[in-house]
């Protein structure tokens, strides 16, 4: 699996809303849609920081880094790209 | 991480300084409302206040594990002082700790092991409970500088502390920001008659016109509370989820030695079917509730993300289990059980709030339940 199917199965696994009610599109702001809870922006942090073996820092904390699947997955290349540099 | 053999030692050391510092006076403070400052020295000494902070910050190292056994010995003596370590340590340290810049750990995180600086976790509103991001305080940016206006409601400590780590509102999204309590504008008003918690110096505390620093800020702006409300939340649950279990520990300690003890009828009460049924539910009870708060705590240690949801479930159910046990604890003691002779009667009143306190069970049903409709559903026609 890429970054973004990873990415994906993961939020789909943690969504507050059922499957029949939405479709998720990887350019969906799924904080702003209201598709996830409270305690998913940190869940979020701790997968994206296993998975990906990045480290998330409180200067990466930008909400667009996170704002949908296609973000997420640009900030992860980028931080990787960063580390590996 | 310290090696396992010292930290089961650290928590050793935590039980037996529970039982001679804090044991003997806990029903005082209870009845007082005050927790002494040298009593805080004291635990500061030991490195008690922040368990879970790196060596370098002045703290004792324990993983999640050992952290959540260190913070049931101190529970069980008192829930105030568990208050203390949770807030101050957990709350408001572990957030520095990992959305602070290296100059707000190097600033603060020393002085708040040594007990310098006491730190509050200032959240909740007069009219931001469970919603918390309805919360009305605002701030402004002004310069180099935020102007804070609000105030904030049940903050533990916050009578006594030096540092709120606190949220507000703006146009770019709730924030979080560190406030010195000698900055012009900071006020705070005791809280008192409370049920339980009594000794953890409660307030309102607030903020008028205070000119924070933009340093102060902690994370970045509108990431107040997704991430740093979220993760302190967390911990403080974990914290709590560990005080359920050391109340419902201790309760069910004080029936069996009651029971053992007291006689009825000519013989020992803890020979009668009923009373022997109470005490084995409390074993099973507190047994899960331990189970739970060992799970969360090994999950933690590995940061699996799925901890959150397991430290909420730990939390529900400690909390749920300590009200039952100490419930029932009052209950083997019969009317004596109802004075402040046995620290039952105390345990029984604490329980109660570990419901409400860093996420109401309700909430905490909401959350799991959003977990559970996606962990436990089958695709497919599966009857």
């Amino acid at each position: 699996m890429d970054i973004k199917q990873k990415l994906r199965a993961f939020i789909e696994d943690h969504m507050a809303v059922q499957e029949e009610d939405v479709q998720l599109k990887d350019s969906d702001p799924i904080f702003e849609l209201g598709f996830v809870d409270s305690l998913f922006a940190m869940q979020l942090i701790g997968f994206i920081q296993n998975q990906f073996q990045v480290e998330i820092e409180s200067a990466d904390l930008d909400l667009a880094n996170f704002r949908s699947i296609d973000r997420m997955a640009a900030f992860i290349q980028e931080k990787k790209a960063n580390e590996e540099g | 991480m310290v090696e396992k053999d010292s930290q089961e030692h650290i928590v050793e050391q935590a039980r037996a300084f529970a039982e001679k510092e804090i044991r003997p006076h806990a029903a005082g403070w209870d009845e007082k409302e005050a927790m002494p400052e040298n009593f805080i020295v004291k635990l500061a000494e030991k490195k008690f206040l922040t368990p879970s902070f790196p060596d370098k910050y002045g703290g004792l190292e324990l993983d999640p594990l050992y952290q959540g056994r260190l913070i049931e010995q101190i529970g069980k003596e008192c829930c105030s002082t568990r208050v203390l370590i949770t807030v101050h340590g957990s709350l408001v340290g572990e957030s520095i700790l990992r959305w602070g810049t290296e100059d707000q750990r190097e600033r603060w995180l020393g002085e708040m092991s040594s007990g310098k600086k006491i730190g509050a976790f200032a959240l909740s509103e007069p009219g931001a409970g469970s919603d918390a991001r309805s919360i009305q305080m605002s701030y402004k940016r002004k310069g180099r500088q935020f102007i804070l206006n609000g105030k904030k409601k049940w903050i533990s400590f916050g009578e006594i502390a030096d540092l709120y780590l606190t949220l507000a509102s703006g146009e770019q999204g709730i924030t979080a920001f560190l406030v010195e309590r000698d900055y012009d504008g900071v006020k705070t008003k005791p809280i008192r008659g409370l049920l339980a918690s009594r000794a953890s110096h409660m307030a309102e505390v607030e903020f008028r016109s205070v000119a924070v620093p933009e340093e102060n800020m902690l994370g970045q702006l509108g990431t107040g509370f997704s991430y740093v409300a979220a993760s302190a939340l967390d911990h403080g649950r974990y914290c709590v989820a560990w005080g359920g279990l050391a109340v419902a520990q201790e309760a069910l300690e004080a029936m069996v030695r009651f029971a053992r003890e007291r006689s009825q009828f000519g013989q020992k009460i803890h020979r009668f079917q009923l009373i022997r049924g109470i005490i084995g539910d409390a074993v099973a009870k507190t047994q899960a509730a331990r189970a739970l708060c060992e799970r969360a705590g090994e999950m933690r240690k590995i940061k699996d993300p799925e901890a959150i949801i397991e430290t909420a479930a730990a939390k529900y159910f400690a909390s749920k289990v300590a009200g039952e046990v100490a419930a029932d604890a009052v209950q083997i003691h019969g009317a004596a059980g109802c004075t402040g002779r046995f620290p039952v009667e105390r345990l029984y009143r604490e329980a109660k709030v570990l419901e409400i306190v860093e996420g109401t069970s309700q909430i905490l049903q909401e959350l799991m339940a959003n977990y559970g409709l996606r962990r436990y559903f089958r695709h497919g026609n599966r009857k």
